[in-house]
């Protein structure tokens, strides 16, 4: 029964198989080869959770997978209730998501490439989850990368599109190396990779003086992955890619698998007094900053992928401030309200033909199943109870504010009112007012869109209740595997404070927005320099410009030149040089070696002609010769 | 027989002298073979003289003589043969025509 979990990655990995081998023949069936290997992924998935919440002890397997030297890597599976839960928000998250992309897709031509893709990445990321190995769970994280950047990059005939896929796998590369050198490090410092001998490993090598350091560049990984400051600037660009990639990759579930480093490798982290902050004040800033950027983005995805950076960072907050089940459960509830809010967007993109909120308006009317899925989204992430972002978010400032450090507390919180001022300005310029472009004749998305939406949005309603006080925190008495029992106390004062936060500034984006644009205008001459900051991304991609890339590209343009002058020279010269001396040698063998042979030649034949003028065939002349000689050899022979 | 040794040996060197010259010298082919004829005989007479005289086995000598006067026949035989063969194709029997293996 447990040996079926090896069987979860299968199923999407057969699909992509078929998908990109014989993507001309099933055409449109690709999405429902996808869509199955998907729902199968899911069945074997459930059971396997409902053991694991039952039976309350995490369920493992393994075999030997490569012995190197005398080390055998034992790559198997791990559900334990972390496991379990991002189990379920994968395979249900990205089943949803595949449905919707089968309706958002249909006139693609590279309709069977696309759900190849998504198949390979559903594969990487079960695989990702139930890894048992840090090296297992490198490997699939590659994976995802590789998938991530095809399907950023999935309309290759837009250049924009492609920069984007590169930007993003290089600067995921960067932490990914960072995360690589981390797992070197850990294995030196404690002999192993298993997540199962973590734990003991880790307590019984504490003093190891890498381990800290081992520590610091696994968070590495996450920074790259989970696209948190100072690397968060490719996530904005990878919206380049088709919006329901965008939901599933790119905020629900790819990038939550930093957060999910993170969680797995706590018993690491935690060790270490002199790494969590690292890790909750990275967290912190990216969270600010990606809101106070989302605040004046006028594209309606890089709103979303914004608001998904400043997410993440609010997990990794959490994580960093000790609270790793905050952290899990914002996870899971962020990748429900956040795949909504994307795959409304997307209809909304579908419906209009536009990504730009300024030119939209007035589409509640016409868009109604979007609208009603989108705002229920937006409530949500806002922190409106009783819906889910509320108690994860609540969670989380919980955790900020019991860590005694009133900074985070402080900066979180703003976070939260900005998160639900950003939110709210997207939704009252997208949906309500008037249409601002006469232009654009909005229609509603089909019923294979819509589904997902409203089954989402009844998700995002009701996955935060486990977390609740109603359900006694399940959910984290969950995670944290029935040890500790429910110490959680309510703190009213923090609840109340987080939903007045939130409501505050839906209120404010409602009375800035209401009448148009004109308000807003005028706000941000008021407060031009912050404007002008929010409004050019806080000139990271500038300050990265000038700081890597042009050094970069000047060294670059420094050694080409190098190469083509110096090296090519040289080979050139090597070339040039071996062809003169090659005709050097051509006339020495022309005239010195030929010239003898055929000096020897031309000897032999004058010598000849010289010498058979002696062959006169006159018997006579012979006997002469011959009498002589023998007179000779007398005369020799008597002295 | 009171002839001392070195008139014979004398004698016999004018021999063989006259029949080299006459080998390399004469311009007739016949000539030439009488010549060979001379040296041949210059031989015999030293072959006999030795044998009667400083030999302990005299008869050795005398049979040796024998067989180099056959050999002369022989030799004088096929030597004639030819010159008729190339006297047949010449129409000469002077030694200057007779360069058959020239180069």
């Amino acid at each position: 029964m447990a040996d079926l979990a090896y069987w979860i990655p299968v199923g999407p990995f057969l699909a992509f198989g078929i998908n990109i081998l014989f993507g001309k023949q099933v055409k449109h069936k690709a999405a429902l080869i996808s869509i199955a290997a998907s729902v199968l992924s899911c069945l074997l998935a459930w059971p396997l959770m409902y053991r694991v919440a039952s039976e309350g002890h995490a369920l493992t397997g393994d075999f030997v997978w490569l012995t190197l030297g005398n080390h055998p890597l034992h790559f198997g599976y791990l559900i334990d209730p972390l496991a379990a839960t991002l189990l379920l928000v994968v395979t249900l998250v990205g089943t949803l998501i595949q449905i919707y992309a089968a309706g958002y897709m249909h006139d693609e031509a590279r309709f069977s490439r696309f759900f190849a893709f998504v198949s390979l990445f559903m594969a990487a990321m079960l695989t990702l989850v139930i890894a048992n190995h840090y090296l297992l769970f490198f490997m699939s994280w590659e994976v995802m990368g590789l998938c991530s950047y095809l399907l950023i990059g999935f309309y290759t005939e837009k250049d924009s599109a492609a920069n984007a896929s590169k930007k993003a796998f290089m600067t995921t590369r960067i932490g990914d190396v960072g995360f690589f050198l981390g797992l070197l490090t850990l294995h030196v410092a404690i002999g192993t990779l298993n997540f199962n001998e973590l734990h003991e490993a880790v307590h019984l090598n504490a003093g190891h003086a890498l381990l800290p350091m081992a520590a610091l560049l696994i968070f590495c990984g996450t920074i790259g992955k989970s696209a948190q400051f100072p690397l968060h600037v490719w996530l904005p660009d990878a919206m380049e890619g088709p919006t329901p990639v965008s939901a599933l990759i790119h905020a629900a579930t790819m990038v939550a698998a930093g957060v999910y480093l993170v969680a797995r490798s706590f018993v690491l982290l935690e060790v270490f007094p002199q790494v969590m902050p690292v890790i909750a004040v990275t967290g912190t800033i990216t969270a600010f900053m990606a809101a106070f950027i989302a605040l004046t983005a006028t594209d309606i995805k890089k709103v979303l992928a914004y608001s998904t950076i400043s997410q993440l960072g609010y997990m990794v907050a959490a994580m960093g401030l000790g609270s790793m089940m905050a952290g899990m459960f914002h996870l899971t509830t962020h990748a429900f309200f956040k795949a909504l809010l994307f795959l409304g967007a997307g209809s909304v993109i579908h419906g209009t033909g536009t990504q730009d909120i300024r030119e939209m308006g007035g589409l509640f009317g016409k868009m109604k199943s979007t609208a009603i899925t989108f705002l229920i989204a937006s409530l949500a992430i806002a922190g409106v109870p009783p819906l889910a972002g509320f108690w994860s978010k609540d969670e989380i400032l919980l955790a900020a504010h019991d860590s005694g450090n009133p900074y985070i507390y402080f900066i979180l919180s703003l976070t939260a009112f900005m998160t639900a001022f950003y939110m709210f300005r997207l939704f009252i310029l997208t949906f309500l007012g008037k249409p601002r472009n006469p232009h654009i004749h909005a229609h509603e998305s089909p019923a294979l869109m819509t589904g997902p939406l409203w089954v989402l949005a009844a998700g995002s309603v009701l996955i935060g209740l486990p977390g609740s006080p109603w359900m006694h925190h399940w959910f984290q008495n969950f995670l944290a595997g029935g040890h500790h029992a429910s110490e959680h106390v309510v703190n009213l004062r923090v609840m109340g404070m987080s939903v007045g936060i939130g409501l505050a500034g839906i209120l404010l984006a409602v009375v800035i927005y209401a009448r148009g644009l004109g308000m807003a205008e005028r706000l941000a001459r008021a407060l031009r320099p912050f404007h002008t900051a929010s409004i050019n991304k806080l000139w990271f991609d500038e300050f990265y410009d000038i700081v890597f890339i042009r050094p970069f590209k000047a060294v670059a343009r420094l050694l080409f030149r190098f190469d083509q002058q110096v090296v090519d020279g040289l080979v050139n010269g090597a070339g040039r040089g071996t062809g003169g001396l090659s005709r050097l040698h051509q006339l020495f063998d022309q005239y010195v070696i030929d010239g003898l042979v055929n000096f020897t030649g031309y000897f032999t034949q004058w010598w000849s002609a010289v010498i058979r003028r002696a062959q006169t065939g006159l018997v006579q002349n012979y006997l002469l010769i011959v009498f002589s000689g023998v007179i000779l050899l007398l005369y020799f022979g008597m002295h | 027989m009171s002839l001392p040794l070195e008139h014979y040996l004398i004698f016999s060197l004018l021999l063989l002298s006259l029949g080299i010259f006459g080998v390399l010298a004469r311009r007739n082919a016949i000539g030439v073979l009488i010549a060979i004829e001379l040296i041949l005989n210059a031989v015999n007479l030293n072959l006999v003289v030795f044998s009667r005289t400083v030999s302990s086995t005299p008869e050795t000598g005398q049979i040796f003589a024998f067989f180099v006067i056959a050999l002369a026949a022989a030799g004088a035989a096929v030597g004639l043969a030819i010159v008729m063969a190339i006297y047949r194709s010449r129409k000469s029997v002077q030694m200057q025509e007779f360069n058959l293996m020239k180069w």
